[in-house]
Order: structure tokens, then C-alpha cells, then sequence
């Protein structure tokens, strides 16, 4: 035990003789936090619309308004047939069009129901997405509106839905896209740190040759890798704090769930990437291979894959597959139901488990992977 | 530690990496408190087989041990007992001489305090630079406080692959008087190097080529054992000398040894060798040569080996 | 003048990296077609003054003539009329022999039937004609010494500088190797050398020995052993270069 705080006191010294890197792994959460919150914000501003309007009565009048009003929609023009909201679609005159059935207003009286049709470009599936929601969420929270301006008395037992609930913007009511950066950039930061950190501090050793000499003392090898991770763990838990606090503070994201669950599911997380780490290790030779497996192999499916930047339900179904297996889309949709949705810790169970079993599965791996010897 | 064990054995170890054959069945023994010396150039196979017996890599055949146990069983009981010093810088750059020293230290669970006096003669001279970075001292500095590292919890083996490789002769022969004075302190001490000249300073050598040993004598021994008869030629057109030496029929092999040329006489030759070779250089017109019979230095030993 | 008979000429060349002088005002000369064995210990300043010459760093002060070209303002001038050879590097492990030489050959603009008929040539003369599909890495040591020399001189440089060429090299090899430096010297090139081994010294037309950033003798390798009393060259090192540590 006492050569395992040896190693880990060795360790320190490593990184906080480096004082560029430790300046780099301490300010880079706040550098994505701010990038990420502000700069690429995909907020939805000014979105053009055009109308194909087949009733022309009250309720469409009033629903069009209502959009109009809004500070994310502004009204283009009215159109009258099909192709022409194609055309416009098509040549991105407009991002939506809203389409009205015949006798809209009554068949709201009669049936209590009518359609709205939102036709939006797809090809940019963060954008279509964005309108959708904010035009939805409008339609919805006009809906006890409509239903007065229609004439229609609802029966006490069955109230009618006009427009079906969208779930996501029962959680994120001003729509602020830094929520859903939030959880991605805590996945992103704590698997650099962990993963690529770790295993190019092992293979430093292997380079530098150090690696020879201690394989050929007494210390268990087990011992020197196990004592790498310890340092990273606590530099991963300070920008765990520095995140959260962060995005609480300065983006204006509440943490509506369980800090504590919270916390628990980031450790788990970071022992996933700890692992992730010293598997890499035990493969790679040379430093620039240790961050060439731990980017491309990890990073890149963590930034691309994991739904911090693109929805994993809108990636083509081999992808979605492939998905499954990436440790960080599991801690970014726990961090989503824990952080902003405010789900209790019931509802992520099969995240953690999920985690926890990667952990287990790349630890044992990456022990019996270590090396006794030289080859 | 055992005393009545040898300090190395290596029974017919061979190793092959794919297709590539590193050692070919080497066998030597040395004995407690000796300096011996692995002698080959890049190539030959002293770092392979260094690493089989600090316990690194696997043989693929034959069997070796050091103090008595199996470089392959009982590995863990080796690595307690050596030193070793790898033959490239194998410090940590970001930590001082002093870190470092203590950092060794604790892996082997001693404290420098106790074994100070091993290394005394070496340190003494870091001292200055006790807190300065490894990475920030010379060439001549980090072998001293590699060599400090490798020593610090007193082994019962001292390993050094090619301590030597590099550096300048005034250094080099600094290097080999620490050696002797651990020698003296009783460690058997196994060291390989490509300088052939250095093999005069250790106690037995064995010669190296290609993965194979060429033989294993003390180096009185190995020049004893040298049956060509060996001249020194010298004169002013040197060049025209060596390329007249080789055309002659009893002279096996003719070399450069700086400021003169050695001519290998094959032993069948009955005649005066001397006498000959003036005769013959005289005949092709090079006038005012000396010619005189020499002992074989070790480098003859290795280059008349390494023919056959 | 003196351009004309001298590859290189030095006059109180100076480089300071901040207050650490590594090479101390050293004025020599090295004549067309010698062989100039260049040692010292490691830390003396070889290495600098090695690399100024070879127009990699600007002197602090004092003046440098290599082939004809001044090595603070010429310097892609000195660089593309010396060949340089080291025993860290000298040829792409991963390429085939004849790649190494086309590559190089290249880098410094020969034709390509140039490079074509000198790569055969050389090779023959090697006898590695061969080998010439072979990749570098599946070569013994001592033939790798040879090619890299061969590709420093592919481009008949007027001067070449070898940083330890030998080291390493087995006994035999090393020898062969010096025979291919005297095959050179013959051909007119100028062999600037370095290296650890005393014997080799030898072999040089003449040699400096530096210590401390200075040249502390300068001369052909009989004249030295005269002047301080010694009976090789490896003793007047010792003198030379021991004293100082």
C-alpha cells in the first residue's frame, strides 16, 4: 500500500510540473461550457413561415397569429396550393409551412379534433426539430384559447386533445439550448481526462523507458497502472464541480433532480472512462497512438454518437446499434433525466447498471491485458 | 543471497521473435563477484538477452537463471535481487536527481539512507545538482544517477546494457573505474557494450554476433587462444600498404587499427611471417614499411571469430 | 584565395544559448578533399558547432565558410551543397533502398535519370546491387552505415559531414566503412567526421580535439602525438579532453 502513494505522489508531480497541461485540463470545461452555452447555441430566431390556409375562419386566423407573434417566427406569406409550399421549402424561402384542413373550425366543433399539418426542411434535422417544438409548443399553449374562439364545450370526462403534448418541452419550457449541452460536455470533458490522460501517461512510461526499468523491480505493474488513475479521478472530479457550477450560474441551468444521484452517476462514469483508459493503454506503444485510439475510437463516437450533438433516434438504425455501445450516450441521457428532467433515480437505473457492468467488463479486460513483461 | 548458486546461468536459451531468430542457443555461467562483459555490436543480441535474464522477455527455448532461480518461474524473486540500468535514459526527466533517487528507492521498499555508502563515490558528484531536473543534467551526470538508481538497494546483480554506448572516451573510462569500484564492493556485475577496448577491463567476456556466441574466455584467454600470427604494418602510403596486404596469399585478413595495419598470417604458413611480408612489400614497390609481429588485441579475437 | 583550396573556414565562430557559451570563438580551417576528424567529449560543443556549420543554427558572432557560402547568410546555400549523415538518422527504415535514394536524391533536385544512373552506379560499386528492392529495416546494421553514406553523397556534395557514423557498427564494417570515407576523400569530397571511437582519429588527415567550447589541439594525428608525448591519438584525448573534468 505504501508503494501504491508513492506511485500516486509521483503522479502528481508529473502532471503539476506540466503546468501548461494542468492549465489546459482545468480551464477546458469552462472554454466548452461557454462555447457550447453561447457560441453554438442552435437556438431558433426569425424562422420564416409561410400559411396554406384551405379554411380561412377564426381559429386559423387567430393560430396564425399566434405564431406570427412570437419572437421566433416571422410570418412570410400566405400561399395557396401544395407545390408552392415545395418550392418554397425547397429553395429555403421558408423553414415552415403551416397547413390547415377544410373546414377546420368545424370539425374542431364536431369532433373536438382537426389537423394542423408543419411542413419543415429536414435536411438539417437540429433546426426541423427546433421549429417543430416551438411552433407545437405555441399551437399547445393556445389551445384553451381555440377551443373558447371555436364554440365547443368540452363533456366534462374526455377533454379533447387538440394537439398532441410535445414531451421535450415539458422539461425545458424557455427552450434554451444549453440544456442539452450540458450533459455532452460533461460526457466529452470527463472521458478526455479520464481516457486519453490516463493512457498516455501510462505509455509515456513505455516510451521514456522508464516502463522497462520498473517491470524489472519488485512492483507489481498492477500497482503503477492502478496509481495513474488516482490523479485523474480527483482532476475529473474538480471539473465535474466546475461544470455544474458553471452551468447552474453562469448558463442558468437548474439541477431540478437529485445533486447526490447526480454525482453518483458521474462517478460511475468516470470509472467507465478510468477503465477506458487503461484498456487503451495496454494496447497502444506510443504516445501518439494512445491519443489517436483514445480520439478517433473514443472521442469522435462520444461527440457524434452519443446524442450531445445530433439525437440518437434520428441516426440510421446501424448507427443507433453502434451507439448502444458507447459508455458516454448512457451518462448523457442519465445526466438529462437526473439534471433537467428532474426524474427520480428509479428512472436510470438501466443507465447505471449499464455503466457499471462497462466499468466492471473494461477493468477486469484492461487487468488481465496488463503486461508482466515486455511483450 | 545464495552464495553456492551462481550468479547467471544461461542454458541454451534461443529466442525468435516471428520470423526473425534474436538468440541462438546461448550458454555461459558467470561467477559471484565478477565483471562480465557482452561484447557485440548493434545487432547482436545483448539487449534480447539482457531482458530474458532481468526477467522482461520469455526465451522461447533453453532455460536460464539468476542466483538460482528460474527466469521464468520464479520472476517476481528476481526482480527483488537486480539491478538493472537499460540502455536507454530510463529516468523520469520532470523530477530532480533527489525524486528520483528516492523514487527508486521506494520501489524497492529501502531507504537511501541505508545504502548511501554504494553509491557514495558515484552521488557525490550529483550532489550539486541535487534538486535539478533530470531531464536538465548531462549526458555523463544522468548515467551516474541512472546508474545511482539501479544500485540503491543493493542487488545482488548489477545489469548494465550498454552503459557506455555514446559517450565519449574521457567518460567512458570514468564510467568503467565506478564499475570497478563496485566490483570491489563484492556485486557481480553483467554489462554488455559494442567498444571492443572495453573488454580489457572486465574479468571474462563473451563475444557476440548476429544472436550467436562466438566464445566466452577471460580476455588473456581469448587473445591466448587467437592461432593466426598477428603483424603490425605501418609506412607512409597507407593506404596502398592495405590494399597490397590483402593480395598477398598467406595473409588471411588485413585491417586498419588506427595508426597502423594488422595483417592476420594463417598458421599454415611455416616460414618467418615478418620477413616475408617486408619482402613482399618491397616487391611491390613500397619501400621504408615497418613490419613487426604483435599480440591480437581482443578486436583481432572478435574479427578473426566473427569470420569463421 | 582561400575559398578556392579550403571547404570550410571558421573565424572566431561564437554560440552563446544565453549565458552558456557552447562554442568559444574557434577559428580553423579544413583544406578540399581531407579527411577532418573532429572529437571531444560529450558537452564539449561538437554537436553546436557542428550544426552551424551545417547552417542548422546562426553563430552568436564570428564567421563560417562552407563551400564557398557564408553559413550566417547563405545558409540554404551551404545546406544544399553538403551531404550529412548521422548514426540516429540516415534512411527511411520503411522505404526500399532504391527509395531512400530516389527520395533523397530529390530533396536535392537531381534529375531523375540522374538519380536512376547514380543509384545503380553506387550500388554496384557496393555491391548491394540486389538488394535494391529490399526495404531498409530487413538490412544488417553495417550495410545501412553504407547506404546512408552513399545517399549523403548521391548528390556529390563538396563536403560531407558524418556525426558518429560508426557507432555501433561491428569491427569489421567499421573498417569498411572507413575505406568507403577514403574512396570518397579520393573522389575530391571533403569528410567532415565525428566519432568516439580513438582509432578512427587515426585515419584522419588531420584532427581537432574540443573541450569546453574551445579547440584545444588542432593537427594531423602524428604531429599531435609528437607535440604531447603520446603514442596514439586515445592519449591525447585523454590529456586534452580529461584534464578539464
Amino acid at each position: 500500500m505504501k508503494q501504491f502513494w508513492v506511485f500516486v505522489k509521483k503522479e502528481f508531480m508529473h502532471i503539476f510540473r506540466d503546468t501548461r497541461t494542468v492549465m489546459i485540463l482545468l480551464l477546458m470545461p469552462v472554454v466548452q461550457i461557454i462555447l457550447f452555452g453561447f457560441a453554438l447555441s442552435n437556438e431558433i430566431k426569425d424562422v420564416k413561415f409561410a400559411v396554406l390556409d384551405h379554411s380561412k375562419d377564426a381559429v386559423t386566423t387567430f393560430i396564425t397569429e399566434r405564431i406570427s407573434q412570437s419572437e421566433y417566427f416571422i410570418f412570410a406569406r400566405d400561399i395557396s396550393t401544395e407545390e408552392e409550399a415545395d418550392y418554397l421549402i425547397k429553395s429555403s424561402q421558408v423553414s415552415l409551412v403551416v397547413v390547415y384542413d377544410n373546414n377546420f373550425r368545424e370539425n374542431l366543433v364536431r369532433d373536438g379534433k382537426s389537423q394542423i399539418s408543419l411542413v419543415v426542411d429536414g435536411s438539417d434535422p437540429n433546426t426541423a426539430s427546433g421549429v417543430l417544438r416551438y411552433a407545437n409548443s405555441i399551437i399547445a399553449s393556445s389551445n384553451e384559447h381555440i377551443l373558447r374562439l371555436s364554440g365547443f364545450t368540452p363533456l366534462s370526462a374526455e377533454k379533447p386533445t387538440f394537439i398532441e403534448p410535445v414531451v421535450e418541452l415539458l422539461y425545458n419550457p424557455q427552450m434554451k439550448s444549453a440544456y442539452n449541452f450540458v450533459p455532452g460536455v460533461m460526457g466529452l470533458i470527463l472521458m478526455l481526462i479520464c481516457a486519453m490522460m490516463t493512457s498516455v501517461s501510462i505509455v509515456r512510461e513505455k516510451e521514456i523507458g522508464t516502463m522497462e526499468v520498473l517491470l524489472a523491480s519488485p512492483v507489481r505493474p498492477v500497482i503503477v497502472i492502478l496509481a495513474k488513475t488516482v490523479p485523474y479521478f480527483i482532476l475529473s472530479v474538480i471539473n465535474l464541480a466546475t461544470i455544474l457550477l458553471l452551468s447552474v450560474f453562469v448558463l442558468g441551468v437548474p439541477i431540478t433532480g437529485s445533486i447526490y444521484w447526480l454525482v453518483l452517476a458521474s462517478f460511475i462514469f468516470i470509472f467507465v472512462s478510468l477503465s477506458t483508459g487503461l484498456l487503451i493503454s495496454s494496447f497502444a506503444s506510443t504516445q501518439v497512438a494512445a491519443m489517436l485510439i483514445s480520439g478517433l475510437v473514443f472521442m469522435m463516437p462520444v461527440m457524434l454518437l452519443s446524442g450531445m450533438i445530433y439525437p440518437v433516434s434520428n441516426m440510421p438504425y446501424l448507427l443507433q446499434v453502434v451507439a448502444q455501445f458507447i459508455p458516454a450516450k448512457w451518462f448523457i441521457e442519465a445526466v438529462r433525466k437526473l439534471m433537467i428532467q428532474g426524474l427520480p433515480v428509479t428512472s436510470v437505473l438501466k443507465e447505471l447498471f449499464i455503466m457499471t457492468s462497462m466499468a466492471a467488463a473494461f477493468t477486469v479486460l484492461s487487468i488481465r491485458s496488463f503486461k508482466q513483461r515486455l511483450e | 543471497m545464495s552464495s553456492e548458486h551462481k550468479p547467471v546461468v544461461a542454458e541454451n536459451i534461443s529466442k525468435t521473435f516471428g520470423q526473425v531468430t534474436a538468440l541462438q542457443n546461448i550458454s555461459f555461467e558467470t561467477e559471484r563477484g565478477e565483471m562480465f562483459g557482452v561484447i557485440g555490436p548493434d545487432g547482436a543480441g545483448k539487449t534480447t538477452l539482457f531482458r530474458i535474464l532481468t526477467t522482461l522477455l520469455v526465451q522461447t527455448s533453453g532455460s536460464a537463471f539468476v542466483d538460482g532461480y528460474d527466469v521464468k518461474g520464479d520472476f517476481r524473486k528476481i526482480r527483488k535481487i537486480i539491478g538493472y540500468m537499460p540502455g536507454r535514459f530510463s529516468l523520469y526527466g520532470d523530477l530532480s536527481v533527489e525524486e528520483n533517487l528516492n523514487f527508486f528507492a521506494s520501489i524497492f521498499k529501502v531507504n537511501p539512507k541505508d545504502n548511501y555508502y554504494l553509491i557514495k563515490d558515484i552521488f557525490h558528484q550529483l550532489e550539486p545538482f541535487r534538486n535539478r531536473k533530470a531531464s536538465a543534467l548531462s549526458g555523463g551526470m544522468k548515467q551516474k544517477l541512472a546508474l545511482s538508481c539501479a544500485l540503491i538497494h543493493k542487488p545482488s546483480v548489477l545489469f548494465l546494457d550498454e552503459p557506455t554506448t555514446g559517450v565519449d572516451p574521457v567518460s567512458r573510462r570514468e564510467f568503467w573505474q565506478m564499475l570497478d569500484r563496485l566490483k570491489a564492493i563484492g556485486i557481480t556485475i553483467i554489462v554488455s557494450t559494442a567498444y571492443m577496448d572495453e573488454a580489457l577491463l572486465c574479468d571474462r567476456i563473451a563475444l557476440m554476433k548476429n544472436g550467436i556466441l562466438l566464445g566466452v574466455n577471460s580476455p588473456a584467454g581469448m587473445v591466448a587462444s587467437y592461432n593466426n600470427r598477428l603483424l603490425a604494418v605501418k609506412g607512409d602510403d597507407m593506404h596502398s600498404i592495405l590494399k597490397v596486404l590483402r593480395d598477398i596469399k598467406v595473409v588471411k585478413s588485413a585491417y586498419s587499427f588506427g595508426h597502423e595495419h594488422h595483417a592476420a598470417i594463417s598458421p599454415d604458413f611455416g616460414g618467418d611471417a615478418v620477413e616475408k611480408i617486408s619482402q613482399e612489400l618491397t616487391a611491390r614497390g613500397l619501400n621504408d614499411t615497418l613490419v613487426k609481429s604483435i599480440k591480437p588485441s581482443v578486436e583481432d579475437c572478435y574479427m578473426e571469430l566473427s569470420a569463421n | 584565395m582561400k575559398e578556392t583550396t579550403h571547404a570550410i573556414i571558421t573565424e572566431n565562430l561564437t554560440k552563446k544559448f544565453g549565458d552558456f557559451t557552447a562554442v568559444d570563438n574557434i577559428s580553423f580551417d579544413v583544406k578540399r578533399g581531407e579527411i577532418f576528424g573532429f572529437l571531444g567529449a560529450n558537452g564539449a560543443g561538437k554537436t553546436t558547432a557542428m550544426k552551424m556549420l551545417c547552417g542548422l543554427l546562426k553563430p552568436t558572432s564570428g564567421m563560417g565558410m562552407v563551400a564557398g557560402y557564408d553559413i550566417s547568410k547563405n545558409s540554404e546555400k551551404v545546406k544544399k551543397s553538403i551531404g550529412y549523415m548521422s548514426q540516429r538518422f540516415s534512411l527511411y527504415q520503411d522505404l526500399k533502398v532504391w527509395e531512400n535514394f530516389r527520395l533523397f536524391g530529390g530533396i536535392y533536385g537531381l534529375k531523375d535519370n540522374e538519380i536512376a544512373s547514380r543509384t545503380d552506379e553506387m550500388l554496384k560499386n557496393l555491391g548491394f546491387y540486389d538488394e535494391r528492392e529490399t526495404l531498409v529495416q530487413s538490412l544488417p546494421a553495417g550495410w545501412k552505415q553504407k547506404l546512408a553514406f552513399s545517399v549523403a553523397i548521391l548528390h556529390k556534395p563538396s563536403i560531407v559531414f558524418l556525426d558518429e557514423p560508426t557507432g555501433g557498427v561491428d569491427p569489421a564494417a567499421r573498417r569498411q566503412f572507413w575505406e568507403l570515407i577514403y574512396a570518397a576523400a579520393e573522389s575530391g569530397i571533403t569528410v567532415f567526421v565525428t566519432t568516439h571511437y580513438m582509432d578512427e582519429a587515426e585515419y584522419c588527415d588531420r584532427v581537432s580535439i574540443m573541450s569546453e567550447g574551445k579547440i584545444a589541439a588542432l593537427d594531423s594525428p602524428e604531429n599531435l602525438k609528437q607535440k604531447f608525448g603520446c603514442t596514439t591519438v586515445e592519449e591525447v584525448f585523454h590529456k586534452l579532453a580529461g584534464g578539464v573534468l
